[in-house]
């Protein structure tokens, strides 16, 4: 078993190593920093002074091996666009997008998982074809048109929602929160929605399929001929047994959400981690998309052996196959 | 007595209805400033706001013309050392009193090594104060623009720099992050209240001002929003009173909603083609765009009024001269440009052997006002004069590398001549034959001595007229030679509530809300 883990823990460490040389050689084609930093009336001179001080007059290997080096020890520069520390301008991020992400995963469980009791159990009805058919276009819709147009409806028609920002937040320790204020939860709403829509549709469609192979296995057969009530065998005893996917499913998709919630961070001005991503792309801010880069593949790596390992203890048959 | 005349004040000022009608306005901006300190990145947009909080010697008043501002008078004592009597009794926001020692400290600042606004002063060697209020700055030689230079250059207090460690400008290499970043202290109209990086920065009135306010705002409160329909979206939903920023789309839209006006002009950025004019281009072949010929061609291929008309909705302003009419150096004769007539270009083209020229147009998505609509109208007039555009459009931040490295066979670029409001900008950063300090926008390679000649005489020439007049010729010979071949000067457009009773929109495109004024609100 420890064999094992170590196994994984070094798979993690070559994943993460991996996605920084990937980053590391994205950067090498997106574009000069230097020319977008430096302002009209900088001087060739001054312009090579800066790129010199910037450290990207190096090889690209050293400036790598520097790079990895720094991140281990957890210090990954300073923003070239703002000169704040990148670790603190993201963990400044870090809490709105964790708060939209973990109400968006919330959201699409509460709703996701009664849809698709719903249209397993109700298959062939109007009501079940209706939401498989509206799943479909949740699926396909782009989430910037989606954000765009509750914006139009829920805050420009209606006026019931705010059609940006985060609303008043309240700062408990270094985690700012806008759960605590009435505007802060006003204004996670739309966002919110937004971001669940296509995990919403995910998590239906997933639950009906689970739903349906469940209702034909052998246990709920007997359960019905024993006169179980049938809320019971849905809700009890198949739902119980399909949401071990869907477990699965969410948490490794809380990754995706917090690479995903990009898009929709920049539609409602949500200041989190993807707002600070884009802007860093658009300014060529190296150090800030490096660092995002590699805290987003860290989460990943960590929520998918996290899986793996968890999956081996729970069944042996799986270390072996290893 | 004292004591009570402290109560009536307020008292008083209640009855008179002053302060009882609190106005704010609620700005909406397509970015974020990049930082609270205006020397941390030498970028016009941060610079602009930070006007609010901070202040230099001298700015520019509501036609664009130098006014005393922190200085209240100035000599040129000798050509190269000017003498500013400082104004007295003005106090940043803490308090303490402006005086000689700060304006030192701050030029020592920007002017510092590691300082990302270096260039922005580019002949200061150093200032010394003569007494509290009066100092010396010596430059490295004659030069006639300090003022349009100064007018960017805000001033700290020394003694909460040095209490704060911020005596030298931050440096994004040395990992330090640092105090002005994140606090401000100025003499400016407004201070800062709050400030959330990305979300939201509060201003509110400094009332200890040296100035009387025209404005009549008591608190601004700045939000970013960059996505450009939400932002349409929080000011038709009455989030925000006002953008500096409507999308061209919109516009109409806009002013035809109840409660809603626009204000539009062009500005001072002046969209340009330029050419590669290396011997060779960069794919090897003998560069063709080294033929007057071919580059009179190009002009009359392209129809400066179907792209006004077409491409930018009758908004933008067709352009013959390489800067804006508001630009000193600016004049009508240069403004003039031929129609467009793609019979005659094509004869031109085949006169000078250059018959389907191949070649790429070098274009960004994000820098200019409907650039790529621009880009694909642009290819479509040269293809039926005889030329064989292929167009390569992508992001600032891909294309900027290809045109400054000389990849690029044509290019646009589009110059305000910012910050100094001065044609001498355009001369020296993209006329003149590149080297160390001048030239860096000459990204074709060119190299004309006799201009180069005007250009230099015009940096010494402390006579405006004279200087202008050698600025003027120095234009005009680019523009015989095409060097830069102008299009237009691009629309601008501004949006608000009409509670906004007037608001300053020069041709800088930068906002000024201490110039604006609100409507109480119902």
């Amino acid at each position: 078993m420890l064999v094992f883990v170590l196994k994984r823990l070094m798979n993690a460490l070559f994943v993460m190593l991996a996605v920084a040389a990937l980053a590391f050689a994205i950067f090498q084609v997106a574009g000069d920093p230097v020319e977008l930093m430096a302002n009209e009336q900088m001087s060739q001179a001054d312009r090579d002074a800066l790129r010199e001080r910037l450290g990207l007059d190096q090889p690209m290997l050293v400036q790598f091996a520097h790079f990895v080096g720094n991140a281990a020890q957890g210090d990954f520069g300073m923003s070239w666009r703002n000169g704040q520390s990148v670790l603190g301008l993201i963990a400044e991020r870090f809490p709105a997008t964790m708060e939209l992400v973990l109400t968006a995963t919330l959201l699409s469980l509460l709703i996701g998982l009664p849809l698709g009791v719903l249209t397993a159990i109700g298959r062939g009805r109007w009501y079940a074809e209706g939401l498989q058919f509206l799943s479909i276009i949740g699926v396909s819709l782009p989430s910037f048109v989606v954000g765009i147009l509750l914006i139009l409806v829920f805050s420009v028609m209606l006026g019931i929602a705010p059609a940006f920002g985060r609303g008043e937040v309240v700062n408990l320790g270094w985690w700012s929160t806008g759960l605590l204020t009435r505007s802060g939860r006003a204004a996670l709403v739309l966002p919110a929605i937004a971001l669940s829509l296509y995990q919403i549709t995910l998590i239906m469609r997933l639950v009906r399929a689970e739903m349906l192979e469940v209702m034909r296995s052998d246990f709920v057969k007997f359960a019905r001929a024993r006169g179980v009530p049938r809320h019971r065998i849905w809700f009890r005893h198949a739902l119980k047994n399909c949401l071990m996917p869907v477990v699965t499913m969410t948490a490794m998709n809380i990754g995706a959400l917090i690479a995903f919630a990009l898009i929709t961070e920049t539609v409602f001005q949500w200041p989190g981690m993807g707002m600070l991503f884009i802007q860093a792309v658009t300014f060529l801010d190296f150090p800030v998309m490096s660092a995002y880069l590699v805290i987003i593949s860290f989460i990943f790596v960590v929520l998918n052996t996290a899986v793996d390992i968890t999956y081996a203890v729970i069944d042996p048959r799986l270390r072996e196959a290893r | 007595m004292k004591l009570r005349l402290k109560y009536a004040l307020p008292m008083l000022a209640l009855l008179a209805g002053g302060p009882a009608t609190a106005e704010t306005l609620r700005w909406g901006a397509a970015r974020d400033i990049y930082s609270l300190d205006p020397y941390s990145y030498g970028e016009s947009y941060t610079i602009a706001f930070l006007n609010h909080v901070y202040e230099g010697l001298v700015r520019y008043n509501e036609k664009l013309e130098i006014e005393p501002a922190l200085a209240e008078s100035w000599e040129v004592v000798s050509p190269s050392v000017w003498r500013f009597k400082l104004r007295p009794g003005v106090k940043f926001h803490d308090g303490a009193d402006f005086t000689a020692d700060d304006v030192v400290a701050s030029l020592a600042r920007v002017s510092d090594e590691t300082s990302p606004l270096k260039g922005n002063l580019p002949t200061y060697k150093s200032s010394k104060k003569l007494d509290d209020l009066t100092v010396e700055i010596e430059l490295t030689g004659p030069y006639p623009l300090l003022l349009n230079d100064l007018t960017n250059i805000q001033i700290f207090d020394e003694d909460w720099m040095k209490a704060n460690d911020s005596l030298k400008p931050t440096d994004v290499s040395a990992k330090k992050e640092g105090y002005a970043t994140f606090n401000t202290n100025g003499t400016g109209p407004f201070k800062v209240e709050s400030r959330v990086p990305d979300s939201k920065t509060v201003l509110v009135k400094n009332d200890a001002w040296w100035d009387t306010p025209k404005h009549n705002l008591d608190r601004i409160e700045f939000t970013p929003i960059s996505s450009a329909a939400t932002r349409v979206a929080a000011l038709l939903s009455g989030e925000i009173d006002f953008t500096e920023n409507a999308p061209v789309q919109d516009v109409e839209r806009l002013a035809a909603s109840p409660g809603m006006k626009v204000m539009e002009r062009t500005d001072l950025r002046t969209v340009m083609v330029g050419f590669n004019r290396k011997p060779k281009l960069a794919d090897g072949r003998d560069n063709p765009f080294n033929d007057l010929k071919v580059r009179q061609a190009f002009e009359l291929a392209i129809d400066r009024d179907l792209i006004k008309k077409r491409v930018m909705r009758g908004k933008s302003r067709s352009a013959g001269a390489m800067v804006a009419p508001e630009i000193p150096g600016y004049t009508e004769a240069l403004d003039q440009f031929p129609p467009g007539d793609a019979e005659k270009a094509k004869a031109l083209l085949t006169e000078a052997g250059q018959d389907g020229l191949p070649f790429t147009l070098t274009c960004t998505t994000d820098a200019y006002v409907s650039e790529e609509e621009l880009c694909n109208a642009m290819v479509s007039m040269l293809t039926r004069a005889g030329f064989k555009p292929s167009l390569d459009i992508g992001p600032a931040a891909v294309q900027t590398p290809k045109r400054a490295g000389g990849q690029a066979d044509v290019y646009l670029l589009g110059w305000a001549n910012e910050p100094m409001l001065d044609s001498y900008s355009l001369l020296v950063q993209m006329i003149e034959t590149k080297s160390d300090t001048a030239g860096v926008f000459n990204w074709g390679g060119w190299s004309y001595p006799a201009i180069d000649g005007k250009i230099k005489a015009a940096s010494t020439e402390m006579d405006r007229d004279k200087r202008l007049a050698l600025q003027t010729e120095a234009m005009k010979m680019a523009k015989d030679e095409i060097i830069m071949l102008p299009l237009h000067q691009q629309p601008v457009a501004w949006a608000m509530v009409d509670r906004v009773e007037s608001v300053a929109q020069l041709a800088d495109n930068k906002v000024r809300h201490w110039l604006t004024v609100m409507a109480p609100a119902k």
